[in-house]
Order: structure tokens, then sequence, then C-alpha cells
């Protein structure tokens, strides 16, 4: 891909995202008085200005220092305010890992945390303000729910429904310049309950946050091209994850493939794998994702083909992963 | 307010009954952070039973003042306060440490009523009190926080974000300084020796002062000293205060008080005896002075 026009490309249509959020705090704000805003310095970074313009008493930004914040969030909600945390996805998780697990997870507290540039989402920041292993971390964390949209509306509907659901969660989202994979609000999102966005019957295609879309894009591709039949859920809660939803992909497909801009232990494609070993049916499975490295400096796009985790890295994966077979027989050599 | 003689006798009373609780139950879970538990008691009980506007009745209360004891190591001392106020079982006291209790060495907010944060992990609470005096100011509530600090935990780099987020939102109206207050613990002591030769931390009255409190430095086993900063710190409004209260580890327990390797202990049968008795001696003498100088 292209250096600047992509960029410039993908810039003008796709800024919906972050717009979105940042109109869904604002009418979170309208409604419910007790819903404050925090942030680190990273104000009009992570589109939580909007909220500030409209409810300056209750918008506070604690400077470069997010361990404070996560502590200041914690008696916030302590005191019965719900307050929105906003920070780099990398930051939100990884800096802040002791005080997101004893101030906000462990007391249990009702503080929503808004991971922004999530994945490789930034990517010409480099590694340092990519969040490739931030899932990881906070799937582990006991009262966390644990949800990556896939792109605007879905964010407003995992804003919306963090504020009715008592309880920390930990929303990431990216930069803000997704593709736009729903319409609207209304196609039936609900925490813990993947969303089937193409049927299939050869193969299923697991995915979230940007990653969503790439699995749509290459199923239509496949259905096109191969005349394949391909599954694609997007599994926008990692914690729950909807397991229901896995082991039915694992005995109606016999095939699965996950797809994540995060490294490929511990998130999606570790949260999956676990179910699937656990069923005790044999299925195919092939994890896309970061491999054992950290990421490289370019576009998103660039970054995302780099790593094989865009559609053309799935259509690949799809096809040799049908190239694996499964026997009714006890012949195990040439079983995956 | 000033502390009357007859409340002095009355805290000195009841500081001697927590000491002697903080011993049976370190003697009963077999050991405990004896050393910041004692020196940490007197500014537990000068809070609760002078200071804090509670409901007995109601713990969970919404306007009541919030206590966020950041040196969590202190449960050992916190929790058979928190039980003589009568919002725990004293049972629980005799289940202290031991597997499936309610209490142990930090204690649980979502598990001992009372606690108003989580703490253990160090350098977590000033940042949580701020928090809460924030908050109190939004929903135009007049409740006061004050946060206890261990000495040892201001190493944490954690704290210094606090300080100087707490003084920012005092100079920004966001809140008053007489709604947090800070008090450290300053025992001159952590669990590999004396905080100046671990790392240093003088002059640590001039770094609260740079960063925009107002510092009063006192001894924290002197409960009108205690009482006449807290009186000044909830008469300003100006600054955040932070008193630094200094005081000794293991304070009443003769010949250990003092002496940092008696941050955590064990006490035998022996060494249980030997300990009422110099509780008893630590505690007339407190009293002698409070009946000699109070007013």
């Amino acid at each position: 891909m292209a250096g600047s026009l992509t960029y410039t490309a993908v810039e003008s249509t796709k800024l919906a995202t972050t717009e979105l959020y940042g109109q869904a705090m604002v009418e979170l704000g309208s409604a419910h008085p007790e819903v404050v805003a925090l942030t680190a310095d990273l104000a009009g970074s992570t589109k939580i200005g909007d909220f500030q313009e409209k409810f300056p008493e209750r918008f506070f930004n604690v400077g470069i220092a997010e361990q404070n914040m996560f502590g200041i969030a914690a008696g916030m909600a302590k005191a019965g305010l719900v307050p929105f945390l906003s920070s780099f996805a990398q930051f939100a998780s990884m800096r802040v890992a002791d005080q997101l697990s004893a101030d906000i997870c462990y007391q249990n507290v009702n503080a929503k945390i808004i991971a922004t540039h999530g994945g490789t989402s930034f990517g010409q920041a480099g590694s340092t303000h990519h969040a490739i292993t931030d899932l990881a971390l906070v799937r582990a964390l006991p009262n966390l729910t644990v949800i990556v949209p896939a792109d605007g509306y879905e964010t407003v509907n995992a804003v919306k429904a963090a504020y009715a659901t008592p309880g920390p969660f930990y929303i990431r989202i990216n930069r803000g310049f997704d593709h736009v994979l729903y319409e609207n609000t209304d196609y039936g999102f609900e925490i813990g309950k993947a969303v089937q966005l193409h049927e299939g019957t050869d193969i299923t295609v697991i995915a979230n946050g940007s990653c969503a879309y790439q699995a749509l894009t290459a199923a239509q591709f496949l259905q096109n091209a191969d005349g394949l039949s391909v599954r694609v859920l997007n599994m926008h809660t990692l914690k729950p994850l909807d397991k229901d939803a896995i082991l039915k992909a694992i005995t109606e497909t016999r095939r699965i493939i996950t797809v994540e801009d995060h490294v490929v232990s511990g998130g999606l494609g570790g949260a999956v794998a676990e179910v699937l070993a656990e069923s005790g049916k044999a299925c195919a499975f092939t994890r896309l994702g970061i491999q054992d490295h950290f990421s490289t400096i370019g576009l998103h796009e660039d970054i995302m083909s780099l790593e094989g985790i865009d559609s053309n890295g799935i259509v690949s994966a799809v096809r040799e992963t049908m190239g694996k077979d499964f026997e009714a027989d006890d012949n195990w050599d040439d079983e995956v | 307010m000033a502390l009357s003689k007859q409340e002095w006798l009355a805290l000195e009373a009841k500081a001697y009954k927590l000491r002697l609780d903080l011993l049976e139950t370190t003697y009963q879970a077999g050991s405990g952070h004896i050393g910041g538990g004692s020196s940490v008691l007197d500014i537990l009980t000068i809070l609760y039973y002078k200071y804090m506007n509670i409901r007995i009745e109601d713990p969970k209360w919404e306007e009541r003042d919030r206590c966020i004891v950041s040196k969590g190591h202190a449960g050992i001392a916190y929790a058979p306060l928190l039980v003589d106020l009568g919002w725990n079982d004293p049972e629980q006291l005799k289940t202290f440490n031991l597997t499936g209790s309610k209490m142990g060495i930090h204690l649980d907010s979502n598990k001992v009523v009372g606690v108003d944060a989580s703490t253990g992990s160090l350098g977590h609470g000033l940042s949580i009190g701020v928090g809460t005096a924030l908050a109190a100011q939004l929903q135009g509530k007049s409740f006061s926080t004050y946060v206890v600090l261990g000495d040892g935990e201001l190493d944490e780099g954690s704290n210094w974000e606090a300080a100087m987020s707490a003084s920012h939102f005092v100079q920004t109206g966001r809140m008053k300084g007489s709604s947090l207050i800070t008090i450290v613990d300053r025992n001159g002591a952590m669990i590999d020796g004396k905080t100046e030769d671990i790392m240093k931390l003088e002059p640590l009255a001039d770094k609260f002062t740079a960063f925009g409190f107002q510092t009063l430095v006192i001894d924290g086993h002197s409960l009108p000293a205690l009482s006449a900063a807290i009186d000044t710190a909830l008469a300003t409004d100006d600054k955040p205060t932070c008193i630094i209260a200094d005081t000794v580890k293991a304070q009443g327990f003769g010949s250990k008080a003092g002496d940092f390797r008696w941050h955590y202990g064990a006490i035998d049968g022996a060494g249980y005896e030997q300990a009422k008795k110099d509780q008893t001696a630590y505690y007339e003498g407190r009293k002698a002075i409070a009946e000699k100088e109070g007013v």
C-alpha cells in the first residue's frame, strides 16, 4: 500500500468512530449527572474533549499521570460517581497495571476505561504507542468486562452498555479511522454475545476490533472467488466470552481462525484456544495476529498487512486452513 | 476543636484498649505488623473517635468522612478499631489471617465494614483520596477525606503524582483544602531498615511544601499535638494539608519500640505477657501526662 494517498483517503472517510464516541459521552453526560470524564493530557486525542466543553465541571485532566488518574477514578466511583477514563490503550493497561488491578478491579468499582489507540492503530508512533499486549493483561483481571468494538456504532453501543452495567469495563477502541461495519446501532448488540457478520459452514473466522471488517471482506471475497462458505463472528466482548458461539462454530464448521490486532497469545486467539482445548473436539485452528515480536512503525493498514491480519492475510489463512482435513477414522497421521 | 482534658483521657484509654487489641490479634494470628500498626494507632484513634463524622448505625452513610489507610499493612491495628466501633463481629479478629477469614494483613473494603479503600499495594491511597475529595465537591457534599500514608511508601512516585494533583485541584477550585487531609506516619523505618538508609526522604516537609501543601510536623504520639494539627488542617481551605506525624515503630512495646526489625513480628506466650505489662506501663505514663497537662 502506498503511503500518503492511503492515509489521506482513510482519514477523510473514516472519522466516524471518535466523533460518535464523543457524542455518546455527551449524551450520557446529559442524562446522568453522576457521569464524569477523566483524561491524562489526551483530551483532544481521545475525543473526550466534547464532554469537556459541555460539562467542564465534570471533566478532570490529571496531566501525564495515568496511575494517579486510575486511583482518582477509583475514589470517585467509591463516592458514587461514574467515571469514564480515557487514555491510550498501552497506558490504560500496561502503564497502570497495578492501579487497574488493585484500585479498579479488586475493589470492583463502577469505573469505565476507554482505551483508545488500541492495537497498532497509532501506527506511525511505533511500539511504545501500540497496545499489542493489553488484552492479554486485562482479560486476566477478575470483575473486569472487556469489549473491543469494531467501529463507531459498536463503540456507542459498548459505551452505553458499560454505563448500564455496574462494575468496571475496559473498552478498547482505535485511533478513530475505522472502516464502517454497521450503519447504525440497531443490530442487536449484547455484552457477551458474538455478532454473526456472515453466514458460513466451511470455516469460521472469529475477529474483533479493526479485524472484524477485514474478516467480513475476506469472507465475501472467498465466497465469490473460491465458492467457500465462511462464517464470520464479531467477538466484540472478549470477557465474558461467548463460549456457545465458539462451540457451535467448532461443531458446525470444524475449522476456526482467530484474527486480532494484538499478539496471538492471551487475547482473542488465546481465549478461543482455551475453549477449543477444553471442548475435547478436533478442530483445525489458526491464530492470526502479531507473532512474538514488537510491532513496527508504519501506517495502520500497512502494519495490518505486514502482520497478516488484513483481508488478504485472512484469505491466505483460510485457504491454508481449508487444506487441513478431518476424517472420522483413527488415523491421526493425516489429521491436523 | 482543641482537645479537652476529659477527651484526652478518654482517647488515651481508647488508644490503650486498641493497643491491647492489636497485641491480642497479633498473638492469636501468630504474627503481624506490630511495628507499623502501633506507630499509626494514635492517628487512627483520634481520627475515628474525635474527628470523623460517621454514623455507627449507618457505616455507608454517603456524607460520612472518609479515611483511606494507604499503608494497608496497618490492618492489624485498623481491624480491631473497626470492630470496636461496632461495625464488625469481634469473632472475626480471632480468625485474622486464617484461611477463609474476612480479615487479613490488608483489609478488603468489600469484606470489612468501614474500610473506605482496599489498600496494600503501596502508593495508591492518596490518589483515591483525591478522587473522593473531588467527588465531595461535585456532589455538593461537605465530607472530608483523611489519607494516612506510611513514610516508606513515599518512595513510590505515584504519591507525588497525587500530591501534585491535590494541590492543583485545590488551587483551581475543584476541591477545598480542608476536604483532603494527609497524615504521614513518619516512623522512620521500612522493611529493610531505616528510611534514611534505604532511600532518603528528607527534607520531607520541604517536599510536601514544594508540592503546594501546608505542612505540619508534629509528635504523632501526642494526642493534643495531633488534635491541634488536624484543627489547623480543617481551618485551611487554600491548600491541602500534610501532617507529618513523627512516630515510633512498635511504640509501647518496651525495648522493641523504635526497632525497625519489628515492622513485622511474631510473638510467643512469654512475649505476649511481657508486652501486656509494657503496654500498661506505657499507658500509665501517658495517662499521667494527660492528667497533669490537660485542661
